[in-house]
Protein backbone atom coordinates (compact mmCIF):
# COMPACT_ATOMS: atom_id res chain seq x y z
CA UNK A 1 0.00 0.00 0.00
CA UNK A 2 1.11 3.47 -0.97
CA UNK A 3 0.07 6.61 0.89
CA UNK A 4 0.40 9.73 -0.91
CA UNK A 5 0.83 13.27 0.85
CA UNK A 6 -0.19 16.12 -1.10
CA UNK A 7 2.61 18.45 -0.93
CA UNK A 8 1.60 21.43 -3.02
CA UNK A 9 2.02 23.72 0.79
CA UNK A 10 2.49 22.70 4.24
CA UNK A 11 3.50 20.40 6.48
CA UNK A 12 3.55 17.44 4.11
CA UNK A 13 7.03 16.25 4.98
CA UNK A 14 6.46 15.62 9.12
CA UNK A 15 3.22 13.48 8.04
CA UNK A 16 5.38 11.52 5.42
CA UNK A 17 7.95 10.78 8.35
CA UNK A 18 5.21 9.69 11.15
CA UNK A 19 3.88 7.08 7.98
CA UNK A 20 7.36 6.04 7.16
CA UNK A 21 7.78 5.51 10.67
CA UNK A 22 4.84 3.34 10.57
CA UNK A 23 6.13 1.24 7.74
CA UNK A 24 4.22 2.78 5.05
CA UNK A 25 5.45 4.05 1.67
CA UNK A 26 4.80 7.15 0.77
CA UNK A 27 4.95 9.47 -2.39
CA UNK A 28 4.45 13.34 -2.42
CA UNK A 29 1.49 14.31 -4.77
CA UNK A 30 1.40 17.46 -6.38
CA UNK A 31 0.71 16.59 -10.42
CA UNK A 32 -2.36 14.59 -11.64
CA UNK A 33 -0.25 11.35 -12.96
CA UNK A 34 0.89 11.27 -9.22
CA UNK A 35 -2.69 10.11 -7.82
CA UNK A 36 -2.56 6.86 -10.03
CA UNK A 37 -0.45 4.71 -7.27
CA UNK A 38 -1.48 6.00 -4.15
CA UNK A 39 -4.06 4.29 -2.39
CA UNK A 40 -5.11 6.46 0.31
CA UNK A 41 -4.66 10.19 0.88
CA UNK A 42 -3.24 13.07 3.71
CA UNK A 43 -3.56 16.10 3.25
CA UNK A 44 -1.53 18.32 5.81
CA UNK A 45 -1.94 21.77 7.91
CA UNK A 46 -0.53 24.81 5.81
CA UNK A 47 -2.76 27.50 3.94
CA UNK A 48 -6.48 26.21 3.19
CA UNK A 49 -6.67 29.03 0.39
CA UNK A 50 -3.22 28.35 -0.53
CA UNK A 51 -3.65 24.50 -1.37
CA UNK A 52 -6.89 25.21 -3.17
CA UNK A 53 -6.25 27.34 -5.44
CA UNK A 54 -3.01 25.52 -6.47
CA UNK A 55 -5.16 22.26 -6.79
CA UNK A 56 -7.33 24.13 -9.14
CA UNK A 57 -4.30 25.47 -11.22
CA UNK A 58 -2.74 21.87 -11.57
CA UNK A 59 -5.66 20.64 -13.05
CA UNK A 60 -5.75 18.35 -9.63
CA UNK A 61 -8.90 19.35 -8.05
CA UNK A 62 -11.21 17.12 -10.47
CA UNK A 63 -8.83 13.94 -10.45
CA UNK A 64 -8.36 13.86 -6.31
CA UNK A 65 -12.21 14.37 -6.32
CA UNK A 66 -13.30 11.88 -8.29
CA UNK A 67 -10.83 9.27 -6.47
CA UNK A 68 -12.17 10.45 -2.95
CA UNK A 69 -16.16 10.05 -4.79
CA UNK A 70 -14.84 6.62 -5.79
CA UNK A 71 -13.72 5.79 -2.26
CA UNK A 72 -10.19 6.65 -1.60
CA UNK A 73 -9.49 6.83 2.34
CA UNK A 74 -8.29 10.00 3.26
CA UNK A 75 -6.78 12.15 6.27
CA UNK A 76 -6.85 15.77 6.34
CA UNK A 77 -5.45 17.38 9.36
CA UNK A 78 -6.67 21.47 9.85
CA UNK A 79 -6.25 22.71 6.16
CA UNK A 80 -7.11 18.92 4.91
CA UNK A 81 -10.19 19.23 7.24
CA UNK A 82 -11.37 22.12 5.77
CA UNK A 83 -10.50 20.81 2.13
CA UNK A 84 -12.29 17.53 2.89
CA UNK A 85 -15.21 18.71 4.60
CA UNK A 86 -18.62 20.10 2.92
CA UNK A 87 -19.02 23.37 3.87
CA UNK A 88 -16.57 26.40 5.04
CA UNK A 89 -17.58 29.13 6.84
CA UNK A 90 -15.53 32.10 6.95
CA UNK A 91 -12.92 31.22 3.87
CA UNK A 92 -12.43 33.25 0.78
CA UNK A 93 -15.92 33.53 -1.43
CA UNK A 94 -13.79 31.56 -4.01
CA UNK A 95 -12.73 28.94 -1.93
CA UNK A 96 -14.04 25.23 -2.52
CA UNK A 97 -13.99 22.25 -0.39
CA UNK A 98 -14.51 17.92 -1.79
CA UNK A 99 -16.94 17.46 0.01
CA UNK A 100 -15.65 13.87 1.52
CA UNK A 101 -16.48 14.14 5.02
CA UNK A 102 -20.23 15.78 6.27
CA UNK A 103 -18.55 18.47 8.47
CA UNK A 104 -19.01 22.19 8.11
CA UNK A 105 -15.54 24.28 9.20
CA UNK A 106 -15.30 27.61 9.92
CA UNK A 107 -11.76 29.01 9.36
CA UNK A 108 -9.35 30.45 12.12
CA UNK A 109 -12.15 29.49 14.42
CA UNK A 110 -9.88 30.02 17.72
CA UNK A 111 -8.48 33.08 16.82
CA UNK A 112 -4.73 34.34 15.34
CA UNK A 113 -1.50 32.80 16.40
CA UNK A 114 -1.05 34.09 19.57
CA UNK A 115 -4.30 32.59 20.57
CA UNK A 116 -2.95 28.98 19.18
CA UNK A 117 -2.64 26.58 21.82
CA UNK A 118 -1.86 22.71 22.98
CA UNK A 119 -4.33 21.27 25.31
CA UNK A 120 -4.41 17.06 25.81
CA UNK A 121 -7.39 15.73 24.12
CA UNK A 122 -9.32 12.54 24.94
CA UNK A 123 -9.87 10.06 21.91
CA UNK A 124 -12.21 7.50 21.60
CA UNK A 125 -10.24 3.95 21.25
CA UNK A 126 -7.37 5.33 23.00
CA UNK A 127 -5.88 4.57 26.57
CA UNK A 128 -3.61 8.12 26.92
CA UNK A 129 -4.51 10.99 25.56
CA UNK A 130 -3.38 12.60 22.73
CA UNK A 131 -1.51 16.32 22.79
CA UNK A 132 -3.42 18.55 20.41
CA UNK A 133 -1.73 21.13 19.12
CA UNK A 134 -3.97 23.77 17.08
CA UNK A 135 -2.65 26.52 15.59
CA UNK A 136 -5.21 28.71 13.65
CA UNK A 137 -7.50 26.37 14.15
CA UNK A 138 -10.84 25.53 12.27
CA UNK A 139 -13.78 24.83 14.37
CA UNK A 140 -16.25 21.85 13.23
CA UNK A 141 -19.38 23.80 13.44
CA UNK A 142 -21.54 21.21 12.12
CA UNK A 143 -21.74 17.16 11.95
CA UNK A 144 -23.89 14.81 9.72
CA UNK A 145 -25.80 12.16 10.85
CA UNK A 146 -23.17 9.63 9.53
CA UNK A 147 -19.58 11.05 11.04
CA UNK A 148 -18.67 9.38 14.08
CA UNK A 149 -17.02 12.26 16.74
CA UNK A 150 -14.09 10.85 18.12
CA UNK A 151 -12.53 13.55 20.17
CA UNK A 152 -13.91 16.98 21.35
CA UNK A 153 -12.23 19.94 23.09
CA UNK A 154 -14.09 21.21 26.08
CA UNK A 155 -14.56 25.20 25.13
CA UNK A 156 -16.09 25.65 28.90
CA UNK A 157 -19.40 26.15 30.17
CA UNK A 158 -20.59 22.69 29.04
CA UNK A 159 -20.51 22.98 25.76
CA UNK A 160 -17.55 21.03 23.77
CA UNK A 161 -16.08 21.47 20.03
CA UNK A 162 -15.69 17.97 17.58
CA UNK A 163 -12.05 18.22 16.88
CA UNK A 164 -11.82 14.67 15.32
CA UNK A 165 -14.46 12.82 13.20
CA UNK A 166 -14.66 10.03 10.99
CA UNK A 167 -16.94 9.26 8.11
CA UNK A 168 -16.17 5.64 6.48
CA UNK A 169 -12.63 5.96 5.93
CA UNK A 170 -12.55 9.69 5.62
CA UNK A 171 -10.68 11.03 9.13
CA UNK A 172 -10.50 14.76 10.00
CA UNK A 173 -8.86 16.29 12.62
CA UNK A 174 -8.88 20.29 13.63
CA UNK A 175 -5.37 20.12 15.18
CA UNK A 176 -2.09 18.92 13.96
CA UNK A 177 -0.59 15.30 15.52
CA UNK A 178 2.26 15.89 12.80
CA UNK A 179 3.49 18.06 15.18
CA UNK A 180 3.77 15.94 18.20
CA UNK A 181 5.61 13.24 16.69
CA UNK A 182 2.66 10.79 17.91
CA UNK A 183 1.69 8.21 15.44
CA UNK A 184 -1.46 6.90 16.85
CA UNK A 185 -3.84 8.76 14.82
CA UNK A 186 -2.14 7.80 11.91
CA UNK A 187 -1.89 4.22 13.16
CA UNK A 188 -6.18 4.64 13.56
CA UNK A 189 -6.66 6.23 10.16
CA UNK A 190 -4.87 2.97 8.71
CA UNK A 191 -6.27 0.49 10.54
CA UNK A 192 -9.51 1.89 9.06
CA UNK A 193 -8.35 1.01 5.34
CA UNK B 1 -2.97 15.82 32.96
CA UNK B 2 -2.35 19.35 34.32
CA UNK B 3 -5.40 21.40 36.00
CA UNK B 4 -4.56 24.24 33.03
CA UNK B 5 -4.02 22.11 30.58
CA UNK B 6 -4.74 24.78 28.18
CA UNK B 7 -1.30 26.58 26.90
CA UNK B 8 -0.50 29.49 24.34
CA UNK B 9 3.13 30.76 23.05
CA UNK B 10 4.33 27.20 23.70
CA UNK B 11 7.73 26.54 21.60
CA UNK B 12 5.59 23.78 19.16
CA UNK B 13 3.09 26.08 18.81
CA UNK B 14 5.39 28.54 17.72
CA UNK B 15 7.35 26.46 15.43
CA UNK B 16 4.09 24.98 14.56
CA UNK B 17 3.19 27.98 12.36
CA UNK B 18 6.27 27.84 10.76
CA UNK B 19 5.68 24.26 9.60
CA UNK B 20 2.08 25.51 8.27
CA UNK B 21 4.55 27.88 6.08
CA UNK B 22 6.76 25.59 3.93
CA UNK B 23 6.23 25.17 0.52
CA UNK B 24 4.92 28.82 0.52
CA UNK B 25 5.08 31.99 -0.52
CA UNK B 26 5.33 34.98 2.12
CA UNK B 27 4.58 38.42 0.16
CA UNK B 28 5.91 41.58 1.44
CA UNK B 29 2.48 43.97 0.77
CA UNK B 30 2.25 47.66 2.00
CA UNK B 31 -1.80 48.32 2.04
CA UNK B 32 -4.93 46.43 1.47
CA UNK B 33 -4.92 46.20 -2.49
CA UNK B 34 -1.67 44.58 -2.34
CA UNK B 35 -2.66 42.10 0.31
CA UNK B 36 -5.62 40.99 -1.90
CA UNK B 37 -3.53 40.34 -4.78
CA UNK B 38 -1.30 38.49 -2.89
CA UNK B 39 -3.79 36.61 -1.24
CA UNK B 40 -5.46 35.99 -4.31
CA UNK B 41 -2.29 34.61 -6.01
CA UNK B 42 -1.47 31.87 -3.46
CA UNK B 43 0.57 33.79 -0.79
CA UNK B 44 0.78 31.73 2.26
CA UNK B 45 1.21 34.46 4.28
CA UNK B 46 1.95 38.03 3.86
CA UNK B 47 4.61 40.56 5.26
CA UNK B 48 3.22 43.90 6.16
CA UNK B 49 5.26 47.20 5.40
CA UNK B 50 5.18 50.79 4.64
CA UNK B 51 7.81 50.48 1.81
CA UNK B 52 8.85 47.57 0.02
CA UNK B 53 13.19 46.90 0.43
CA UNK B 54 13.72 48.75 -2.95
CA UNK B 55 12.13 51.60 -1.81
CA UNK B 56 13.67 51.66 1.46
CA UNK B 57 16.86 51.61 -0.23
CA UNK B 58 16.19 54.27 -2.21
CA UNK B 59 14.75 56.53 0.30
CA UNK B 60 17.18 55.81 2.44
CA UNK B 61 16.52 57.58 6.43
CA UNK B 62 15.46 55.40 9.42
CA UNK B 63 13.31 52.56 8.43
CA UNK B 64 10.80 51.91 11.22
CA UNK B 65 7.89 49.33 12.21
CA UNK B 66 4.77 50.22 10.08
CA UNK B 67 1.75 52.33 11.16
CA UNK B 68 -0.46 50.27 13.13
CA UNK B 69 -3.63 51.26 10.78
CA UNK B 70 -1.71 50.13 7.85
CA UNK B 71 -0.78 47.02 9.66
CA UNK B 72 -4.75 46.85 10.91
CA UNK B 73 -6.05 47.66 7.18
CA UNK B 74 -4.02 44.37 6.16
CA UNK B 75 -5.31 42.30 8.67
CA UNK B 76 -8.84 42.81 8.08
CA UNK B 77 -8.64 42.40 4.06
CA UNK B 78 -7.04 38.80 4.09
CA UNK B 79 -7.80 35.23 5.55
CA UNK B 80 -3.96 34.55 5.29
CA UNK B 81 -1.21 34.95 8.20
CA UNK B 82 0.19 38.56 8.71
CA UNK B 83 3.56 39.48 9.46
CA UNK B 84 5.05 42.53 10.40
CA UNK B 85 8.59 43.71 11.12
CA UNK B 86 10.38 45.42 13.77
CA UNK B 87 13.78 46.83 14.48
CA UNK B 88 16.46 44.22 15.19
CA UNK B 89 16.39 44.61 19.30
CA UNK B 90 13.23 47.15 19.28
CA UNK B 91 11.36 44.79 21.34
CA UNK B 92 8.93 47.57 22.14
CA UNK B 93 8.01 47.52 18.17
CA UNK B 94 7.26 44.06 18.72
CA UNK B 95 4.92 44.37 21.74
CA UNK B 96 3.24 46.28 19.73
CA UNK B 97 2.78 44.12 16.99
CA UNK B 98 2.10 41.30 19.54
CA UNK B 99 -0.74 43.78 20.89
CA UNK B 100 -1.86 44.42 17.29
CA UNK B 101 -2.29 40.30 16.57
CA UNK B 102 -0.03 39.92 13.64
CA UNK B 103 0.97 36.42 13.33
CA UNK B 104 4.65 36.37 13.23
CA UNK B 105 7.03 39.22 13.82
CA UNK B 106 10.57 39.82 11.57
CA UNK B 107 13.19 41.05 13.28
CA UNK B 108 14.60 41.93 10.14
CA UNK B 109 18.06 43.67 8.74
CA UNK B 110 15.57 45.63 6.27
CA UNK B 111 14.36 48.08 9.06
CA UNK B 112 17.10 50.52 10.40
CA UNK B 113 18.57 48.81 13.69
CA UNK B 114 17.64 49.99 16.52
CA UNK B 115 20.48 48.32 19.11
CA UNK B 116 24.09 47.53 17.68
CA UNK B 117 24.83 44.87 20.20
CA UNK B 118 21.00 43.05 21.00
CA UNK B 119 18.68 41.47 19.55
CA UNK B 120 15.13 40.69 20.83
CA UNK B 121 14.61 38.53 23.88
CA UNK B 122 11.99 36.54 21.71
CA UNK B 123 11.16 33.82 24.63
CA UNK B 124 9.65 36.60 26.42
CA UNK B 125 6.62 37.03 23.94
CA UNK B 126 3.38 34.56 22.57
CA UNK B 127 4.27 35.35 19.02
CA UNK B 128 6.62 33.56 17.19
CA UNK B 129 9.80 35.39 15.38
CA UNK B 130 11.14 35.03 12.40
CA UNK B 131 15.13 36.16 11.95
CA UNK B 132 17.98 36.57 8.86
CA UNK B 133 20.99 34.81 9.34
CA UNK B 134 23.99 35.04 6.64
CA UNK B 135 25.60 32.07 8.07
CA UNK B 136 24.93 29.02 10.41
CA UNK B 137 26.50 31.13 13.58
CA UNK B 138 23.85 33.73 13.14
CA UNK B 139 21.40 31.52 12.86
CA UNK B 140 22.11 29.56 15.77
CA UNK B 141 22.54 32.85 17.74
CA UNK B 142 18.67 34.18 16.54
CA UNK B 143 17.75 30.39 17.81
CA UNK B 144 18.86 30.70 21.17
CA UNK B 145 17.25 33.94 21.79
CA UNK B 146 13.84 32.50 20.56
CA UNK B 147 13.68 32.86 17.05
CA UNK B 148 11.51 30.05 15.62
CA UNK B 149 11.66 30.49 11.94
CA UNK B 150 14.93 31.30 10.06
CA UNK B 151 15.45 33.01 6.82
CA UNK B 152 18.78 33.23 4.85
CA UNK B 153 18.99 37.09 4.82
CA UNK B 154 20.52 37.64 0.95
CA UNK B 155 20.34 41.55 -0.24
CA UNK B 156 16.91 42.70 0.29
CA UNK B 157 15.76 45.15 -2.39
CA UNK B 158 18.00 44.22 -5.04
CA UNK B 159 16.25 41.81 -7.33
CA UNK B 160 20.10 39.70 -7.24
CA UNK B 161 19.66 36.25 -6.00
CA UNK B 162 23.88 36.11 -5.18
CA UNK B 163 23.38 36.89 -1.53
CA UNK B 164 20.33 34.64 -1.29
CA UNK B 165 22.16 31.91 -2.97
CA UNK B 166 25.69 32.74 -0.76
CA UNK B 167 23.79 32.55 2.33
CA UNK B 168 21.54 29.46 1.87
CA UNK B 169 25.00 27.13 0.86
CA UNK B 170 26.81 28.61 3.92
CA UNK B 171 24.34 27.56 6.42
CA UNK B 172 22.95 24.07 4.59
CA UNK B 173 27.30 23.28 3.95
CA UNK B 174 27.51 23.60 7.77
CA UNK B 175 24.64 22.03 8.70
CA UNK B 176 26.06 19.10 6.00
CA UNK B 177 29.87 19.50 7.93
CA UNK B 178 28.37 19.36 11.70
CA UNK B 179 26.57 15.76 10.65
CA UNK B 180 30.15 14.54 9.71
CA UNK B 181 31.61 16.26 12.74
CA UNK B 182 32.93 13.33 15.31
CA UNK B 183 32.39 14.87 19.04
CA UNK B 184 35.36 16.70 19.19
CA UNK B 185 34.86 18.67 16.36
CA UNK B 186 31.32 19.55 17.40
CA UNK B 187 32.96 21.91 20.37
CA UNK B 188 35.30 23.31 17.58
CA UNK B 189 31.99 24.36 15.54
CA UNK B 190 30.29 25.89 18.51
CA UNK B 191 33.44 27.97 19.10
CA UNK B 192 33.54 28.90 15.30
CA UNK B 193 30.49 29.59 15.12
CA UNK B 194 29.86 31.17 18.13
CA UNK B 195 26.69 29.47 18.98
CA UNK B 196 25.34 27.17 21.53
CA UNK B 197 27.12 23.87 21.83
CA UNK B 198 23.82 22.28 22.54
CA UNK B 199 22.32 23.41 18.78
CA UNK B 200 25.52 22.03 17.77
CA UNK B 201 25.20 18.81 19.02
CA UNK B 202 21.02 19.20 18.20
CA UNK B 203 22.21 19.87 14.36
CA UNK B 204 24.64 16.53 14.14
CA UNK B 205 21.95 14.35 15.78
CA UNK B 206 18.92 15.61 13.67
CA UNK B 207 21.21 16.99 10.04
CA UNK B 208 18.52 19.92 10.25
CA UNK B 209 18.06 23.40 11.63
CA UNK B 210 15.85 22.69 14.69
CA UNK B 211 13.52 25.21 13.01
CA UNK B 212 12.83 25.59 9.85
CA UNK B 213 15.10 27.88 7.35
CA UNK B 214 13.16 30.09 4.28
CA UNK B 215 14.90 32.38 1.89
CA UNK B 216 14.60 35.94 1.68
CA UNK B 217 16.38 38.82 -0.45
CA UNK B 218 16.88 39.01 -3.85
CA UNK B 219 13.74 36.50 -5.64
CA UNK B 220 12.54 38.27 -8.73
CA UNK B 221 11.49 35.37 -11.24
CA UNK B 222 9.50 32.16 -10.57
CA UNK B 223 13.34 30.49 -11.27
CA UNK B 224 14.82 32.50 -8.15
CA UNK B 225 12.46 30.90 -6.57
CA UNK B 226 12.72 27.43 -7.86
CA UNK B 227 16.27 27.56 -7.44
CA UNK B 228 16.88 28.27 -3.36
CA UNK B 229 13.89 25.64 -2.98
CA UNK B 230 16.23 23.08 -4.92
CA UNK B 231 19.02 24.77 -2.55
CA UNK B 232 16.91 23.18 0.14
CA UNK B 233 14.87 26.72 1.55
CA UNK B 234 12.12 25.34 2.63
CA UNK B 235 9.31 28.56 1.48
CA UNK B 236 10.47 31.77 0.00
CA UNK B 237 10.00 35.46 1.24
CA UNK B 238 9.47 37.72 -1.71
CA UNK B 239 9.71 41.61 -1.31
CA UNK B 240 9.95 44.09 -3.94
CA UNK B 241 10.15 40.88 -6.47
CA UNK B 242 6.28 41.06 -7.22
CA UNK B 243 5.29 44.28 -6.67
CA UNK B 244 8.01 46.26 -8.70
CA UNK B 245 7.42 43.76 -11.34
CA UNK B 246 4.97 44.79 -14.64
CA UNK B 247 2.21 42.40 -14.14
CA UNK B 248 2.23 41.96 -10.22
CA UNK B 249 -0.55 39.90 -10.19
CA UNK B 250 0.87 37.51 -12.54
CA UNK B 251 3.97 37.43 -11.16
CA UNK B 252 2.94 36.43 -7.52
CA UNK B 253 0.94 33.64 -9.11
CA UNK B 254 3.99 32.35 -11.28
CA UNK B 255 6.39 32.49 -8.14
CA UNK B 256 4.03 30.69 -6.22
CA UNK B 257 2.86 27.58 -8.70
CA UNK B 258 7.55 27.64 -9.04
CA UNK B 259 7.75 27.32 -5.37
CA UNK B 260 5.50 24.47 -5.31
CA UNK B 261 6.53 22.81 -8.27
CA UNK B 262 10.12 23.73 -8.11
CA UNK B 263 11.68 20.12 -9.32
CA UNK B 264 9.59 20.65 -12.52
CA UNK B 265 11.11 22.47 -15.31
CA UNK B 266 8.21 22.25 -17.44
CA UNK B 267 5.69 23.43 -15.00
CA UNK B 268 8.69 26.10 -14.37
CA UNK B 269 8.87 26.82 -18.43
CA UNK B 270 4.97 26.69 -18.61
CA UNK B 271 4.27 29.47 -15.67
CA UNK B 272 7.43 31.93 -16.36
CA UNK B 273 5.90 32.56 -19.80
CA UNK B 274 4.60 36.26 -20.70
CA UNK B 275 4.98 37.48 -17.17
CA UNK B 276 7.08 41.00 -18.76
CA UNK B 277 9.60 42.70 -16.71
CA UNK B 278 11.03 41.77 -13.50
CA UNK B 279 11.61 44.03 -11.31
CA UNK B 280 15.27 46.28 -12.26
CA UNK B 281 18.29 44.71 -10.52
CA UNK B 282 20.91 45.72 -8.45
CA UNK B 283 24.77 45.09 -8.94
CA UNK B 284 26.11 44.01 -5.49
CA UNK B 285 29.49 46.01 -6.41
CA UNK B 286 27.04 49.45 -6.59
CA UNK B 287 25.58 49.25 -3.14
CA UNK B 288 25.62 51.68 -0.59
CA UNK B 289 24.74 49.81 2.03
CA UNK B 290 24.38 46.07 2.80
CA UNK B 291 21.18 45.48 4.71
CA UNK B 292 23.15 41.77 5.33
CA UNK B 293 25.23 43.17 7.38
CA UNK B 294 23.13 44.61 9.92
CA UNK B 295 22.53 42.00 12.58
CA UNK B 296 25.13 40.11 15.14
Amino acid sequence: MTVGVLALQGAFALHQRILESLGVATTQVRAPRELAGIDAVVIPGGESSTMSMLLERGELWEPLAERLADGMPAFGTCAGAILLGREILDGRDDQRCLAAIDVAVRRNGYGRQVDSFEEPLAVAGLDRAVNGVFIRAPVIEAVGSGVEVLSSLDVGSGSAQPVLCRERTILVSTFHPELSGDARLHEMFLESI
Amino acid sequence: MSEHPHETGTVRVKRGLAEMLKGGVIMDVVDATQARIAEDAGACAVMALERVPSDIRRDGGVARASDPEMIEGIKEAVTIPVMAKARIGHFVEAQMLQALGVDYIDESEVLTPADEAHHIDKWAFTVPFVCGATNLGEALRRISEGACMIRSKGEAGTGNIVEAVRHLRSILGDIRKITQADTAEQFDWAKRLQAPLGLVQEIHATATLPVPMFCAGGIATPADAALVMQLGAQAVFVGSGIFKSEQPALMAKAIVEATTHFADADILVKVSRGLGRSMPGLEMGGLETRLADRGW
